[in-house]
């Protein structure tokens, strides 16, 4: 009970941490909102009718993908800066496991990232992107997925990194090439063989595959828009979750404690 | 705490070489030793935060690696550089510090916790003179507030042995004595064991016993008075307006001395008096010089 205390105390520290930022609050909703409105629509009006799909809820789904699973990841790497001012050492000489500590991390920064998810599904509705009643229900659950795979992603970065500068750095080198590789703005059904294989590597491919998935299910664009069906694309999140979950958590605590 | 070893991955030397001292129930003891000596290292080894290369710590009867969860139960620590989330506010601090030690279920927001929780804080906020602070944003608070506000979380789960690592850092004079006053207020009514560690002399002066460390040793052991007696020990500072008489006088009394300005005559197991009463020649300056402990930090590491 008191490790379940602790990982919702840990949790909502991130929520609340959010809340009372308010350059990170306007940065988390404007940033996909421009995207969406200016890169999904200058790319319908120019390659939609040619792709067969509407850009709009392409690069809608791809967005939503990215933000969440970026911003779980993101959030996780802030064990970096309160180790750089000692809080998080006050969190490891309290008689918690590490394990409820990361698990909380990652909690928190699903339910921050959640919190960013919402409006840009509102925003989406509002650019008239078709989506019906359970798909919008649905997706609250796979973004939930979503975050999860890129929190624990996000840990076995933290264990990579040595300070906020490097962190910075390695998050440029890391997801950058995702972006594109994932097929957030852009398909990527066809590939170079060298690419295809990074591609396949790449957490965000079957992140951004899932939730169009769920958003395209039963329509005619289907088969053009979406890689893997859900199941493959789940086993595939499930996997990469645990690798990292096991690794990372393995890593960041045997630095913690071995320096 | 026997033959404590430490090496930095990638370090060629030890962080903290063969450190062996046990400190008992209730006792106030001090780590002293200039920057790099090993002092933040031992107290993170000691807190479980950190994995010892070799050697055996114990606490309160646990193995600080091997049952690091029951130390940890053990005790606070107050680190040397602010360990405080300034996104939050002080009581929200302290709240997610007991949640952690588990003294209390989660709960979103302050009214919403039990009775006793809410008791406890502003009782210790009470003690510490920032009943109103406490509910201010940490970013908002003094440098010495802050640390007041730590001590708080600190003293929460009634630690049994509770690290200062340098805690004065960085706080201005006046709150310095506060949080002085305050800590020996704690340590009489919770009869805590205290560990600092400090460069500063005048608080190490005031703990039941020292270890001053240098380069991961440990160079000195005991109370202050016996650190200071091992190492230097009482002077006759003399002056006369004959200092040719003088000189001749001391060196027939066979004592050691030198001139400095004044004669400083090294007593050397003497007396003050047994000297004096040796003297004929009119004293123009006559004065005892008793170590500080100071001088003898000093010598310690200038390696004399």
């Amino acid at each position: 009970m008191n490790e379940m205390n602790a990982i919702a105390a840990v949790a909502s520290r991130d929520v609340l941490k959010f809340f009372r930022d308010p350059a990170r609050l306007a940065a988390t909703f404007i940033f996909p909102f421009a995207i969406m409105a200016l890169m999904g629509g200058t790319l319908q009006l120019n390659l939609g009718r040619s792709a067969g799909f509407n850009f709009i809820g392409f690069t809608f789904t791809g967005v939503l993908g990215m933000t969440i699973f970026q911003s779980s990841a993101n959030g996780i790497t802030s064990l970096m800066s309160d180790r750089q001012t000692d809080f998080a050492q006050s969190m490891f000489v309290s008689p918690i496991s590490r394990y409820s500590i990361v698990f909380g991390k990652i909690l928190g920064e699903t339910l921050v990232a959640l919190c960013t998810a919402l409006p840009m599904i509102a925003f989406a509705v509002v650019l008239r992107v078709p989506l019906t009643p359970e798909q919008i229900l649905l997706l609250g659950p796979v973004c939930l997925l979503c975050c999860f795979v890129g929190g624990a992603f996000g840990l076995v970065l933290l264990s990579m990194l040595t300070d906020e500068r490097s962190s910075n750095q390695l998050f440029g080198f890391i997801f950058l090439p995702q972006f594109f590789l994932a097929g957030v703005f852009s398909p990527v059904s066809i590939l170079p063989w060298y690419l295809e294989i990074f591609s396949l590597l790449s957490p965000l491919r079957y992140v951004v595959d899932l939730i169009r998935d769920v958003t395209y299910a039963g329509r005619a664009e289907y088969h053009k828009v979406v890689l893997f069906d859900a199941g493959l694309n789940l086993l595939a999140m499930a996997t990469m979750f645990v690798i990292f979950m096991v690794v990372g958590t393995a890593l960041f605590v045997r630095r913690e404690t071995n320096r | 705490m026997k033959d404590l070893v430490k090496r930095y991955r990638k370090a060629s030397i030890n962080a903290v070489d063969g450190v062996s001292f046990d400190v008992r129930a209730g006792e106030f003891f001090a780590l002293l030793g200039p920057n790099g000596a090993g002092k933040t290292t031992t107290i993170s080894i000691l807190t479980t935060t950190l994995t010892p290369t070799a050697g055996v710590v114990k606490i309160a009867g646990y193995d600080a690696r091997r049952e690091a969860a029951q130390v940890r139960r053990q005790v606070g620590i107050i680190f040397q550089t602010p360990s405080l989330d300034l996104n939050l506010s002080g009581e929200e601090n302290i709240r997610f510090h007991a949640i952690l030690y588990g003294l209390y279920p989660y709960r979103p927001a302050y009214r919403l916790m039990p009775g006793e929780y809410r008791r406890q804080v502003l009782e210790l906020a009470g003690v510490l003179g920032m009943a109103e602070e406490v509910f201010r944003p940490v970013k908002k608070l003094s440098g010495g507030m802050k640390r007041k506000l730590e001590i708080i979380r600190g003293l929460l789960h009634r630690p049994r042995i509770l690290f200062l690592d340098e805690p004065t850092a960085g706080l201005d004079a006046a709150s310095r004595r506060n949080l002085w006053e305050y800590l020996r207020r704690v340590r009489a009514e919770y009869d805590v064991t205290i560990l600092l560690t400090t460069h500063n002399l005048d608080e190490a002066e005031q703990a039941d016993r020292i270890c001053i460390l240098d380069h991961g040793k440990v160079v000195a052991l005991g109370t202050p008075a016996e650190v200071k007696s091992q190492l230097l020990e009482e002077h006759l500072i003399l002056d006369a307006a004959d200092r040719d008489q003088l000189r001749t006088e001391l060196r027939q009394l066979e004592v050691d001395f030198q001139e400095t300005g004044h004669f400083e005559v090294h007593l050397k197991g003497r007396s003050a008096q047994q000297v004096l009463r040796g003297l004929k020649t009119e004293l123009t300056v006559l004065r005892t010089h008793s170590p500080t402990l100071e001088d003898a930090y000093l010598r310690i590491l200038a390696g004399e």
